[in-house]
């Protein structure tokens, strides 16, 4: 790979910021098409109401109707418009993968850089408890958690945030550790911040690249885990996501592709979206350590 | 007179070790420090001069057994609790690290950095916070320092790091300024600059610093006393023009005799033979006896004590450099 760099002295004395052109980089493209796809999801997802007209649980005397001029996806057995169940369902998808997401990353952080910073016996229990967390089947203790207490949107949201921070916890723990024994980390010591003051100033804006891979890469994972939670049934039929609908649309699945079609086809996007944007997030990060 | 800024008395810092003796790594060491005055620490790699520093600020690790005397304003340090060490660091005591370019935080920026150094000590208001960053940066010689406060630390070049790094030391007024090499990663003209940063800030705000370093040549320049150790030991401390021209320790002699000079020929620098003793095994007696070329039995036998051998200047020898043909060449 080329880089070109170029350090100029500005007029002010300080070191320019060396300017950087990448050839054929394989980071910068999957960057790009993940921010494309995710872009074009969300957008679709978020304009919802201006993009058609039609309501998601709304009945049609019109059932199980190929995609046409006035159902652009088809309808499915009631009646309803799969192109607004899929656009409205999107919403209820991505909340789920986001906030749980976000549960997750959150916890996951809290405990590794107390893991890694305190270090000794804490880090050791955090560490082994962790452990003990990413042995659990995740999906299975899903269903059956989800079997047990009913399904609903909070409760799927706190089961997959909770089940999914052992891997953000075991990477910033690994970057907790790196940062304890750097000079700047004993300087705030130095300059007498607390131990709190010291994480969360000091060592928190040192891991938010990590962060955010880590945050991509579990809404995508959370999106396919609540379609799949959906799609054995344990899905919200007021709230339709796309997991449901192609519950929902595999008893048609030979009179009616549309039916699971779109909605698969709409979470495949967004998964492989988050996974480009991670991977390409993860790639620079990664690139930026070498130097 | 008044009562010094900082009295140590007998500091020992011990590392207990598995079925042996605990390994001394400072063992009994005292001196003082008056209000504005510049003192030097001189002597080799692992002689304890961090690690007495370091016990000031009580930054040890964790498993150090530390004990003695350390009184700061009239302040038992090694009796504070937690809040209050806290408040001592980057207020009344603070230091400057060895290593600008790696002590700053490479995420935050410049200015945010020293701001907070202020904040920790006093609950300040933005506005203000800024305008005092910008001073602290005039203070140091950093011109631009609107521009500057909201650079990243990699924006910056050596010496501006070096000259940040001693603004967020001395942005809450310390009364005591620990240096520990501030000069030995910076190229010759860097050092020279923050070695007049040094000496200004101790003219203007009155702020005594404790020096570290292995370069003799500044604390010929910049110190009034200096204090010498070999081996967790002071060897030998005094007024800097006694202890540089008529050296009493034959460790100091030896350390001096190995500085390159220009106005003497010398066709190569006297190295002193040996190393370091081995903190978990010293030797018998004095600590430099096996590596001392004046060596007489006696050393072996006991450790001298750190005697007077002139009013304010001690040196901790059976000999004695002034009672030897060879200083007086």
């Amino acid at each position: 790979m080329t880089i070109v760099a170029e350090t100029a002295i500005s007029e002010s004395g300080m070191i320019a910021r060396p300017r950087r052109r990448r050839r054929g980089s394989g980071a910068s493209l999957s960057l790009a098409v993940g921010c494309v796809l995710i872009a074009f999801v969300l957008a679709g997802v978020l304009l919802a109401p201006w993009l058609t007209g039609a309501k998601p649980l709304a009945l049609g005397p019109d059932t199980l109707q190929a995609p046409g001029w006035a159902h652009p996806m088809g309808t499915d057995d009631l009646g309803r418009d799969v192109y607004a169940r899929v656009l409205y369902g999107g919403r209820v998808s991505l909340m789920i993968g986001v906030v749980s997401a976000a549960v997750g990353v959150a916890l996951g952080t809290t405990i590794g850089l107390i893991a890694g910073f305190v270090g000794g016996a804490t880090d050791e229990a955090l560490m082994r408890f962790t452990e003990a967390f990413q042995i659990l089947p995740r999906l299975l203790v899903t269903i059956v958690v989800v079997a047990l207490l009913g399904g609903g949107i909070g409760k799927v949201i706190m089961v997959i945030g909770f089940l999914s921070w052992p891997a953000t916890a075991r990477v910033i723990r690994s970057r907790a550790l790196v940062l304890r024994s750097e000079e700047f980390m004993a300087a705030a010591v130095l300059s007498g911040a607390s131990w709190l003051r010291r994480i969360v100033r000091h060592a928190l804006p040192n891991v938010w690249g990590y962060l955010l891979v880590s945050a991509s890469l579990q809404v995508a994972s959370a999106v396919l885990s609540e379609a799949f939670l959906s799609f054995l049934g344990l899905g919200d039929p007021d709230r339709p996501s796309w997991g449901f609908l192609l519950q929902q649309g595999q008893l048609f699945l030979q009179q009616a592709w549309w039916l699971t079609a779109f909605p698969g086809l709409a979470l495949a996007m967004i998964i492989l979206g988050l996974n480009l944007l991670g991977d390409g997030l993860a790639t620079n990060a990664a690139r930026r350590g070498r130097r | 007179m008044t009562q010094p800024l900082l009295t140590v008395r007998d500091l020992r810092v011990e590392f207990p070790a598995r079925d042996r003796e605990p390994i001394a790594a400072v063992g009994g060491v005292g001196f003082s420090v008056e209000a504005g005055e510049i003192v030097g620490i001189v002597g080799e790699s692992g002689s304890g001069k961090t690690m007495t520093v370091r016990a000031l600020l009580r930054l040890l690790p964790k498993n150090a057994e530390v004990s003695g005397d350390i009184r700061f304003n009239g302040a038992d340090v090694l009796a504070m609790r937690p809040g209050e060490v806290r408040g001592l660091r980057g207020g009344a005591m603070a230091m400057v690290f060895q290593d600008p370019m790696t002590s700053l935080n490479p995420v935050l920026r410049v200015g945010d950095q020293i701001g907070e150094a202020i904040e920790v000590h006093h609950k300040t208001r933005r506005g203000t916070l800024r305008q005092r960053v910008e001073a602290l940066f005039t203070r140091v010689g950093i011109t631009r320092g609107r521009e500057r406060a909201r650079a990243y630390p990699h924006e910056f070049s050596g010496g501006m790091r070096q000259r940040a790094v001693t603004a967020m030391a001395v942005a809450n007024d310390p009364a005591l300024l620990i240096a520990d090499e501030p000069t030995t990663a910076l190229d010759v003209t860097v050092q020279d600059q923050i070695i007049d940063l040094l000496l200004d800030l101790n003219q203007r705000s009155n702020t005594a610093i404790l020096l570290i370093t292995h370069n003799i040549a500044l604390v010929a320049s910049l110190c009034r006393r200096v204090l010498v150790m070999y081996a967790g030991r002071i060897v030998e401390d005094g007024p800097v023009e006694a202890v540089l021209r008529a050296p009493q320790h034959p460790y100091t002699w030896s350390l001096l005799q190995s500085v390159p000079r220009l106005d003497r020929e010398v066709e190569r620098l006297a190295a002193i033979p040996g190393q370091p003793p081995d903190p978990s095994m010293p030797p018998a007696g004095c600590r430099f006896q096996p590596r001392c070329r004046f060596a007489v039995p006696r050393c072996a036998e006991a450790e001298p004590p750190l005697d007077e051998v002139e009013p304010g200047h001690h040196a901790r020898c059976w000999v004695l450099m002034s009672n030897l043909a060879v200083a007086a060449q």
